[in-house]
Order: C-alpha cells, then structure tokens, then sequence
C-alpha cells in the first residue's frame, strides 16, 4: 500500500534537481517535506505524483512499478501554493472536475461534492466563480478537488504559503482533520519549521535535492542526524561555533569556557562544531546548569509574546529566542545564558555526536 | 480657468472626428453638391449612394470578397499560431528564444518586398485571384503578430494550472479545449481583432493578387474615377461602410484591448 522511492534521481540538464533518494510513505501518514525555497520540494512532489518522470531510479505504488505510469493514471491530487482553480468553471464544476473525467454519474457526483463542499464549507459559494471568491476560499476550492477522488497520495506544495494569517492558523487547524479516516499518504510542504512541529507526523528535511533525514517530526527535531538538518529544522537560525572540549569544560573560540553540559560528557576531548537552539539562549537566569554569554546587542524583534534578540561576540552573531518581552537598547551589552545540557555536537563531517 | 481646461480635450475629440463627419456628409450628398460649393450638411440629403453599392455587384462584392478573405485570414492565424504560443510559453527547446524574435521580425519586412514572389507562386498553383490567395498571403504577417500576443495572455497562465488537469485526469487535449482555451479567451479575443484589423486594412498585397473576382472593396474605391467622372458620394458612402466592420470588432474586445497592452504584447 505504500508509495516508495527507489533511488530516485532526477537531473535536469547538467543540475540535479533531486540526489539519489529512497523513501517509504506508509498508507494514512502525514508526511512533511521541510525545507527552504529551492531545497527541492516541488520536485520531488512532482516525482511522486509522476508529473516529472524520474531521470533514475524507480517509484512503487501499492507493490507496483508506476515510474513511467502518467499522472493521468496515477490517482493523486495535489495542491499548490498558489490558488490553482479552472477560471471558466463554477466551484461546483472546479470540485466535480475529477469526477466527470472518471466517469461517475451525476448523482455520485453530486453527493460526492455535496458531502466535501461541506467538510470545507464551501456550500453557499458553489455556484460561484473561483475569482468571485477571497484566497481561503479559493484554496478550499482546490483542497476540495484534492479530497473528492479518493486518491492514494495527496500533495499539498506550502497550500498555506499565500494565505494571510488568520486564515492560515484556521486552515491549519482543520486540515488534518480532514485527511483523518483516509488511508491516504499525504505528504505536505513547508519552509516553516514550526508548521512542521505543528503537524506532527513524519518529516523529510531536504536541503539542495538531498533527504538529509526521515523519521517521526520530534524525533527530527531533537536527534537531527546533522548539522544541515539541524540548520533546516530550526527557526531562527541554529547558533554554531567551533568548540574544543577539554576536560569537564568546553572552549569557544575568544576562551569562552562553558561547563560541559549532559550531552559532552560522555564524548572525547577533541574538536567538534556545537549547534545551539535560539530557544536554549535566554536573556535572563534560569535554574540548573547554565552557562553565561555577554554580548552587544546587534537587532530585537519582539513580537507579541517573545523576543528574538541578535547580539555580538568576539565578531560572532548569536540568535536568543525567548518568551516574553524582553527590550533592550541597539548597542547595549547584556548577559545571555545557555542551556548547555541541548547542546548539540557534530563530528568533522557534520554528523551528530552527542 | 476650468471652462478652458474642458475645451482641451472637446477640441482634440472634434478635430479626430471631422473627418469622419465629413465623411459621413459626403455620403449623404449629390456629387453635384459636394461638387458645388461649401456645405456643413447635407441640403439634399440622399441615400442614393448607398443604394447604388448595395444593388451594384461590382461594389458589393468588394465588402464580400474583403470580409471572406480576412474571415478566413483570422481563423487560420489564430488557429495556427494557438499551438505554436502554447509551445513558446510552456517548453524550453533549442533555439526558442532566436525563433520568438524571428518570428517578430517578419513584421518587420514592407509587404512590398513579397508582393513579387506572392504573385508569381500563385498565378502558377492557380490561387491568383481568390480569397484564399489573400488570406494566405496575410498570415505571413498575422500569425507571428497571433503567436505574439496568445504567448503573452498564456504565459499569464501558470503552468502548475496544466499540472492541476492532468492530476485531475484530464489528457492534454480534454484539458487545452475545455480548460485552457476558455481561460485565456480574451487573449484570443484580442488576438484575432488585431489580425482581423490589420487583414481588413493591408491594401497592397490584397490588390496585387487579385484582379476581378476576388478585387477586395479598398482597390474598388480606388479605382471610381470612373467613365461618368468622379462619384465622390458613392465613393464616401463606401467609404463609411468600410468603417462598420472594423467598429463591430473592436465593440466586443474592448474590455480586453487593455488588457493585452497591460502585458504589453499589443
């Protein structure tokens, strides 16, 4: 039942828009694909929906070989970003649309659309025209498309990217709800990384066509396999520094000493590149094991609930992300502490140590 | 002062329109009058020109054999050039970029320049003289000028729309037909005014290769200083009912005229 990649490769001239992959979507998963623009998302969608054919390397539906099999037969939907819907055709015609090309007759049709139009609340609008519609309607047009064929794959290419906020937090709160019950595998993409912690399910991080990791949301988040993962999964930015551990204590370059927290004791002394998480650079004391970081204050953003605080080290920028608000001058100096127990350490190859 | 900004444009629209007044005043006079002095309007107001080109053949036939030729002028380009548009706007292949602008650079060439090799091909495969000698004739400036403008309105079009059809199961021509088509119906609107346009009013290659039957109405009204002198209202009222066809037109793709120079390709 499952959709599997088999070293799957597609080059377009002398790019390769998607290194050799293999994956395996099980049936009723949501499956994240998390990566920045570029990072080859849409490819790799288009290989699995069999929109692009792949340059090597095979793709199994349900135990059987579909590389060369035509979307057209493929029994997939996929939505895009943009708010992709037939111009010319009422909602009702643009939901029907898969329908009447599978032949049902029009009473299926109908109770079909009834039924989805439903879900999505689309029923007082579905004798309008797509462009008669606002943008979260529009995009329930084509999410409803998507749901009215029981396809076997699902794909939903940053549906929310366009939507404003409001409208995003909503529609993110209903959509899994609307694939629970299906064995469908939906595979949904996303730059963001907190949508992907929002969604749970399994992520695939990808950076320039490559799969760098594939496993359960949290477990990515927490155990990245390394460095390039760990800087796909973190908004903002994951802070690194070239470290040496020395005993009980860790250096950073300017002869920062910091304790060495629960991860570095047990790995040997040596050179390692250290990833910390914004989140785990607070500008204020807390409990349990802590090291302290001065630095200037370079920017703050301050949003409602939060800071995000960029500061200056020995000609180092750190990121410092924290809940609530926390105001300090452009030019200031300020004391940061870490939480040196999730430290992260990579080898010199960038894999996770510790 | 604010009397005097209104007279601007007042003054510019009567000055375009005076002589297509003029125009229309002639037709309604005798020769004699026209012939005879200074006249805002007509003293002796008469439809007797136009009823002379509506019960002459050698008049009417000039408005049938013009409107056949750019009929089947329009259809052909734009049926032609819809393919070709779709091609430039969707795929990358060898070459595409330098065949976009040769195309352009067809129009680029006077019509004199193929009037010569347009006349003596037909006259030996025995088009000389048809509407579809004409028709022919004028695709070679129509259809790069089609392609042109449909690349444009499809080019508006995003591709992942093509994707969204064949998810859906539609094959490329289920989805060029009844998907794509409607989608960019003003572009096509716009695209076949402008061949129309420039169809109805090329004189040059529509008089060299044609003689009697197939004579388009511009080389008939050149022709009237006839044997009985000059007919200068039958001429004018010619002249007036040439104006129709081109008015027709541009009344049902007026909404989209602006449209088509917004993506700059009119």
């Amino acid at each position: 039942m499952a959709l599997k990649l088999e070293h799957v490769a597609k080059r377009v001239g002398a790019d390769a828009h998607i290194h050799d992959t293999t994956l395996s979507l099980e049936p009723g998963s949501f499956n994240i694909l998390l990566g920045s623009t570029l990072a080859g998302k849409t490819s790799l969608m288009q290989l699995m929906a069999g929109i692009q054919a792949p340059s090597s390397g095979s793709v199994w539906f349900k135990g059987k070989n579909v590389t060369g099999v035509p979307v057209q037969k493929r029994n997939v939907s996929m939505v895009y970003q943009q708010f992709i819907n037939y111009p010319n055709y009422s909602v009702f015609d643009n939901i029907a649309s898969p329908l009447r090309v599978a032949g049902l007759s029009k009473s299926e049709i109908d109770a079909k659309v009834g039924r989805v139009a439903e879900l999505l609340r689309l029923t007082p609008m579905l004798r309008r025209r797509p462009n008669e519609l606002s943008g979260g309607q529009q995009q329930r047009t084509a999410i409803a498309r998507a749901l009215v064929k029981d396809s076997g794959v699902i794909l939903l290419d940053e549906p929310l990217a366009n939507l404003d906020y409001k409208l995003r937090e909503e529609l993110r709160d209903e959509l899994p709800k609307l694939f629970a019950g299906r064995d469908a595998i939906v595979v949904y993409a996303t730059t963001e990384p907190v949508e992907a912690l929002l969604f749970g399910g399994n992520t695939a991080t990808l950076h320039e066509g490559r799969v760098t990791q594939f496993g359960p949301t949290p477990e990515v988040y927490r155990r990245p396999m390394d460095l390039v993962t760990a800087r796909v999964f973190s908004d903002p930015p994951i802070n690194t520094a070239e470290i040496v551990k020395e005993g009980s204590e860790i250096v950073l370059p300017g002869d920062i000493r910091w304790p060495a927290g629960a991860a570095a004791r047990p790995i040997a002394d040596g050179k390692y590149t250290i990833g910390v998480r914004p989140h785990h650079i607070v500008p204020f004391a807390q409990h349990g094991a802590g090291a302290a970081l001065e630095g200037r204050v370079l920017v703050t953003e301050l949003s409602g609930s939060e800071s995000i605080i960029h500061f200056n080290r020995d000609g180092k920028t750190w990121v410092s992300q924290s809940h609530g608000i926390h105001p300090f001058d452009v030019g200031s100096l300020a004391t940061f502490h870490v939480d040196v127990d999730r430290i992260l350490f990579f080898g010199g190859q960038g894999e996770l140590i510790s | 002062m604010k009397r005097w900004t209104a007279l601007v444009p007042t003054f510019y629209i009567v000055f375009l329109l005076l002589p297509i007044y003029w125009l229309l005043n002639m037709s309604f006079k005798t020769t004699n009058e026209i012939l005879g002095g200074f006249s805002l309007y007509p003293h002796e107001f008469t439809f007797a020109n136009y009823m002379t080109i509506f019960n002459d053949p050698t008049w009417y036939m000039g408005y049938v054999n013009s409107l056949s030729y750019v009929v089947i002028n329009t259809a052909l380009s734009v049926t032609v050039a819809l393919p070709a548009a779709y091609a430039f706007s969707r795929y990358r292949f060898l070459g595409d970029k330098h065949l976009f602008f040769w195309l352009l650079s067809n129009r680029m060439a006077p019509p004199a320049v193929f009037a010569l090799p347009f006349f003596q091909l037909y006259s030996a495969v025995g088009l000389f003289d048809t509407p579809i000698a004409v028709a022919l004739a004028h695709t070679l400036f129509n259809i790069p000028l089609a392609v042109w403008i449909l690349e444009g309105f499809m080019s508006g079009v995003p591709k992942e729309l093509d994707e969204t059809a064949y998810v859906d199961g539609h094959s490329f021509w289920s989805f060029f037909l009844k998907i794509f088509l409607p989608t960019i119906a003003a572009g096509i609107g716009v695209a076949c005014f402008f061949c129309f346009m420039f169809s109805w009013v090329e004189l040059l290659l529509a008089k060299t290769l044609t003689a009697v039957d197939a004579k388009p109405i511009a080389a008939t009204m050149t022709r009237t200083a006839s044997t009985s002198g000059y007919e200068l209202g039958l001429l004018a009222a010619a002249g007036s009912l040439t104006l129709i066809p081109g008015a027709v037109v541009i009344y049902f793709v007026r909404n989209y005229i602006a449209k088509g120079f917004a993506l700059g390709r009119v």
